[in-house]
């Protein structure tokens, strides 16, 4: 499938109708999320015949995308009963089967060595600090291949050292650096649209980890 | 809900030691059908627990799974064919997951099986 196509399909997606402030749910936008799950695919062949967790899956745009480009299995999480209900429909529109399971990522029983690939928009931790590395912590216990994420430009440093040193991940790049657009979703955004630097980041779990948690 | 999830699936409760695999409780089994793709069945045979999908499926009423198995059943088309089904086609659509070691029920409604903790369990 092209860039073009993936980015058009996901533009299509119903997104957030009431989005939950205290979850920093922030759509995914089709730009970035396409780009992410393309780049996942093409670059390293982390996408087609694997097994992908979307952690914090939301509208489920991160695993749809991964679905499209020929994910085997792919398992949408989130905490919210009514993203879920969205994402599977939209899973249902574009004739998808994808599994989706309520939890919260902080304190999910998984056993680890099945999922290949982690992919994830988490929140920010802009409204619960540390939600974005707690996240980050559990993805590199699951994944046996490798975690795309999305972190914002301003705590490169601290992912790194956080990725590398608290949570063994044996390597931790930033693959490019992408606009994040966060339209005034909430009352408390006084800007009609803001743009956020975000990193892509590629990290790849310590072999013989992913034992699970 | 597929029997892929269930077999990476466990219960977190505090205190629990293991709380793989969560025993299955049936309502509504719906089947769909997916494309046969033998080299990921090869790949996830090593990563499966086989004990743990066997008895998944047989709670779903497919019994075609043999208890035993060994390596040399990946050339069998067969035996390839009845893996692809209970592992990807067999979806658990309403009923519950039961932990093993506290039988706390976490209900599976439309095929999403809610694992959220209450307070106290965590």
């Amino acid at each position: 499938m092209k860039l073009k196509q993936l980015e058009s399909l996901l533009g299509d997606l119903q997104q957030f109708e009431n989005p939950k402030v205290e979850l920093e749910q922030y759509p995914t936008g089709p730009h970035i999320a396409s780009r992410m799950l393309y780049t996942a695919e093409n670059s390293f062949g982390d996408v087609s015949n694997k097994v992908v967790a979307d952690f914090g899956c939301g509208c489920g745009t991160l695993g749809v995308a991964a679905a499209l480009l020929g994910a085997e299995h792919v398992v949408g999480l989130d905490i919210d009963s009514q993203s879920l209900d969205i994402a599977s429909q939209n899973a249902e529109d574009l004739e998808l089967d994808i599994n989706f399971v309520q939890c919260d990522i902080r304190n999910l029983g998984w056993r680890g060595q099945v999922v290949d690939t982690v992919v994830m928009n988490p929140p920010f931790g802009t409204r619960k600090k540390g939600a974005d590395m707690d996240f980050l912590s559990v993805a590199l216990k699951i994944a046996s291949q490798a975690v795309y994420s999305l972190h914002k430009t301003t705590t490169r440093d601290h992912v790194k050292r956080a990725a590398l040193r608290d949570f063994n991940a044996s390597s931790a790049e930033v693959l490019c650096e992408l606009r994040y657009d966060v339209r005034q979703l909430y009352k408390f955004h006084k800007k009609k649209e803001v743009d956020i630097a975000v990193d892509l980041w590629r990290f790849v779990p310590q072999k013989g980890q992913g034992k699970g948690i | 809900m597929r029997l892929l999830t269930h077999n990476m699936l466990s219960s977190n409760i505090k205190g629990v030691t293991s709380g793989f695999p969560l025993r299955l409780e049936v309502e509504k089994v719906v089947e769909k059908q997916v494309d046969f793709n033998a080299d990921f069945l090869n790949n996830m045979f090593v990563k499966i627990e086989w004990k743990a999908l066997v008895d998944a499926s047989r709670a779903m009423g497919y019994a075609d799974l043999p208890d035993q198995t060994e390596p040399s059943m990946l050339d069998s088309d067969e035996f390839l064919k009845k893996f692809h089904h209970a592992l990807l086609e067999l979806h658990l659509e309403e009923g519950a997951l039961i932990c093993p070691e506290t039988g706390r029920r976490f209900p599976v409604n439309k095929g999403i099986p809610n694992m959220l903790l209450h307070e106290d369990e965590v």
